[in-house]
């Protein structure tokens, strides 16, 4: 964030940098909350293979831990029924958190990735299924376009997450992962990896700006996850990320030792 | 881009001085609304029971605890208000309210009523809930306690901002421009980009 203020020429962007950065040191001064919509619970859970452990425990476990963060400490809960608006104040309820899970062969370790997703971000999602003949020029403009019309919604410059292949599940999927990336990192196939360069180029030739009102870095950093498709499908889909970008760590090894990080 | 320090409430003469790009920063009080907050006014016919007139109101969902008969901030932040954009003009033309505070911008609809009446958008840094709160200095007064977290709040606040005026009460509103000036540039980018 400092290295992207450090670029902006735009006085009104420039003023949003020095707000950004203030937050975040009072915030973390102060153990107060960078924002405070905390969001939903999404864990991406990496099992190793040499890692003894019962995931149905686990899964219980994080459960009653986004519930504890909410009633114990300053979460605010943000979970509500889809049709009787129903907050039942625990961030939890029928289906969530929302917990993905993988699988590492030969790891004996267990890698807990939390992300606390807000609203402003996540409404500017977007998936389509486009058709082989589409090709790639259709998902470049399908970033491009989407960017735009989110304009200052998601709380720019963040990061955009973006799904390619797979099924409408997966793809979806595969764009919270790429925002759940360390910010700059690239993907592991050079094609996508160009790719990332190629659209945060063009993404930040928008002018939109921090908060969307202009200015040289709308977004920090493009992250591409992709997968197989079917022959006659073309999926992508776009999970935006705002700009505190919050995730949480804990790597845990076979002898109880605890890692924390991001 | 000037630069102005106003306290609350505010005329109208001080707000048709402004143009977007301008940078504010608020004194005296401020009111928190929310979707509902706006529902239960306009929507279900009750009137707040507190004068709006020259009033900033910031779009928000505050996390407070209750201490006996006071309200202690937690952390209060701002959220979209692209959600609200049907309320502002009835805000501002029943209630005189001169400013909306919040993120993401409004509508058509809004900017006509901050030109025929008076009034002006500002800009807060959204996710930026830290700074805010420690802007509040007190929540003074809770009313329509029942709504909680959207209620309608009155907040003290000190050198509360800085806040970008991003629509004005000349027709200007900087995120249509923002937006404009990107779709012009779209041609270029997609020609870069092989579309």
């Amino acid at each position: 964030m400092k290295k992207a203020s450090e670029r902006e020429t735009n006085p009104t962007a420039k003023e949003i940098f020095k707000t950004i950065l203030a937050n975040v040191e009072l915030a973390d001064k102060e153990s107060m909350l960078i924002c405070q919509d905390t969001g939903l619970p999404i864990y991406l859970v990496k099992v190793g293979t040499k890692f003894q452990v019962d995931c149905a425990k686990i899964a219980a476990a994080l459960k009653e831990g986004a519930k504890r963060a909410t009633v114990e400490h300053p979460f605010r809960s943000s979970s509500t029924h889809p049709i009787t608006r129903v907050n039942p104040q625990t961030s939890v309820g029928e289906g969530l958190p929302i917990l993905y899970w993988d699988f590492i062969e030969g790891s004996d370790v267990l890698d807990i990735l939390m992300i606390p997703k807000g609203s402003g971000s996540e409404n500017m999602s977007a998936m389509k299924m486009f058709t082989p003949a589409d090709g790639v020029k259709a998902l470049k403009k399908f970033v491009v376009d989407t960017v735009l019309q989110s304009g200052s919604n998601p709380c720019p410059p963040g990061v955009i997450g973006v799904g390619i292949g797979g099924t409408a599940d997966l793809v979806s999927k595969l764009a919270k992962e790429a925002i759940a990336r360390p910010v700059g990192s690239h993907n592991h196939d050079p094609y996508f990896a160009k790719m990332e360069d190629e659209l945060l180029e063009a993404i930040n030739s928008l002018g939109i700006g921090p908060m969307g009102l202009g200015g040289a870095v709308t977004t920090l950093a493009v992250h591409i996850e992709w997968a197989y498709t079917h022959i006659t499908q073309n999926p992508i889909a776009i999970n935006t990320q705002c700009w505190p970008a919050r995730r949480a760590r804990a790597k845990i090894y076979p002898d109880g030792k605890v890692e924390h990080g991001y | 881009m000037a630069n102005y320090n106003l306290t609350t409430p505010l005329t109208e003469e001080v707000v048709r001085k402004l143009r977007v790009r301008d940078v504010v920063t608020l004194q005296g009080t401020i009111f928190g609304i929310r979707d509902l907050t706006q529902i239960y006014i306009f929507d279900r016919g009750n009137e707040p029971p507190v004068s709006l007139q020259g009033a900033a109101c910031i779009h928000t969902a505050p996390s407070l605890k209750k201490v006996g008969d006071r309200w202690e901030k937690i952390c209060v932040g701002t959220t979209t208000s692209g959600r609200m954009d049907r309320f502002t003009p009835l805000l501002m033309e029943k209630y005189g309210v001169r400013a909306i505070i919040g993120k993401g911008g409004q509508y058509q609809a809004s900017l006509d009523a901050m030109k025929k009446f008076g009034g002006c958008y500002l800009a807060i840094v959204g996710g930026a809930a830290a700074v805010e709160t420690k802007q509040i200095v007190e929540v003074e007064k809770v009313y329509f306690e029942e709504l909680h977290p959207e209620a309608l709040y009155q907040f003290r606040v000190k050198d509360f901002g800085p806040l970008t005026v991003a629509m004005d009460s000349h027709g200007n509103n900087l995120y249509t421009e923002v937006k404009k000036a990107a779709e012009g540039k779209l041609p270029e980018i997609y020609k870069r980009l092989g579309i």
